[in-house]
């Protein structure tokens, strides 16, 4: 594999695990509580929105002029790998809550004992919670798939990628029957902000018909830097930390 | 909120999220480099603007949690 390819694996292997964690925490909570049947049906309902989106945003955005997808793709990836990279950044320096996933898996839990009294057929709260869980959590997922893999023309391995991760933290919650509270999201998420913005610089000053020195040989230096650059920024807004960057857990549902 | 407000308002979370100032920073740095690249080597200008946009960011995050 291609430098290129290997951080188009790591990156969408990455981004996947996180959300599935993620995922798996609110599936498991309604599962228990209420109907497995109607969870699941709504686990696949999800799968099965976001396999049609691949399939239909997919090709629109391989038939794009080079050049043309190498800046918006770029610049998308710019804009999201940001975003994960502000988060983690202010996770790690203790300025934003921790995700904890026990305490997520604890208030759905008591959401979905709240929600009335389960029948014996179709349950929709079942059904509506893991369908919007599994869903937006895959957006992210599909998003990075798709721009990744459209720019290398491989959204194959892209999808291989994704497909592993998932097999690998369903199989990981099977075993435990728990959420996966010990998975390192906020350094998972910190990796997933680094490669979106290093391939976002490559990728969308090429497309904005800037030349690097060393052309793809650049991505073994942009990725270093923009790690040593995002450590350095934990390093000095933790000088500046109102309490410990361990000590605040986090209990948001959905969302990065 | 009405469907389509709620729709709008995902996108925008999804796509821009806390911060629109990067969002905005990044269009501009990259129109930025298209203008220049045709003059000069102009590889430069997006790691730059992207390291002052992070930085910013996260400081007045912190400044203003």
């Amino acid at each position: 594999m291609s430098g290129p390819q290997v951080g188009l694996a790591v990156s969408v292997f990455l981004a996947c695990t996180v959300e599935a964690v993620e995922a798996l925490t609110i599936v498991l909570a309604v599962g228990v509580t209420r109907s497995w049947r109607s969870t699941f049906i709504g686990v696949g309902g999800a799968v099965v929105a976001l396999a049609v989106l691949t399939a239909a945003l997919g090709p629109a955005l391989t038939s794009l002029p080079i050049n043309t997808l190498r800046v918006v793709v770029g610049g998308l990836l710019l804009v999201f790998g940001l975003q994960w990279l502000r988060k983690a950044i202010l996770r790690a320096s203790g300025f934003k809550k921790l995700h904890d996933e026990d305490q997520i898996y604890t208030d759905e839990l008591a959401a979905a004992e709240g929600a009335g009294a389960v029948g014996p057929g179709f349950d929709p709260y079942s059904f509506t919670v893991s369908f919007k869980g599994v869903f937006l959590e895959g957006l992210e997922v599909i998003f990075i798939v798709l721009t990744f893999g459209a720019n290398q023309h491989d959204i194959g391995l892209a999808a291989v990628a994704a497909g592993v991760a998932v097999l690998a933290v369903v199989l990981a919650g099977t075993a435990v029957h728990a959420p996966l509270a010990r998975v390192p999201e906020n350094t998972m998420k910190f990796g997933v902000g680094v490669m979106l913005t290093s391939f976002g610089l490559f990728w969308g000053a090429e497309g904005a018909g800037a030349h690097w020195p060393g052309n793809d040989a650049i991505l073994a230096g942009i990725i270093p830097g923009t790690l040593v650059f995002a450590l350095a920024l934990v390093a000095m807004l933790k000088r500046r930390a109102p309490g410990g960057a361990t000590e605040i857990r986090e209990t948001e549902a959905v969302g990065a | 909120m009405t469907r389509v407000e709620s729709f709008v308002r995902f996108i925008w979370d999804f796509v821009v999220g806390d911060d629109w100032r990067i969002a905005v920073g990044v269009v501009l740095a990259l129109a930025v480099t298209a203008v220049l690249a045709g003059s000069i080597a102009a590889w430069w200008v997006l790691p730059v603007a992207v390291a002052g946009l992070l930085a910013f960011s996260v400081w007045r995050a912190a400044d203003h949690p």
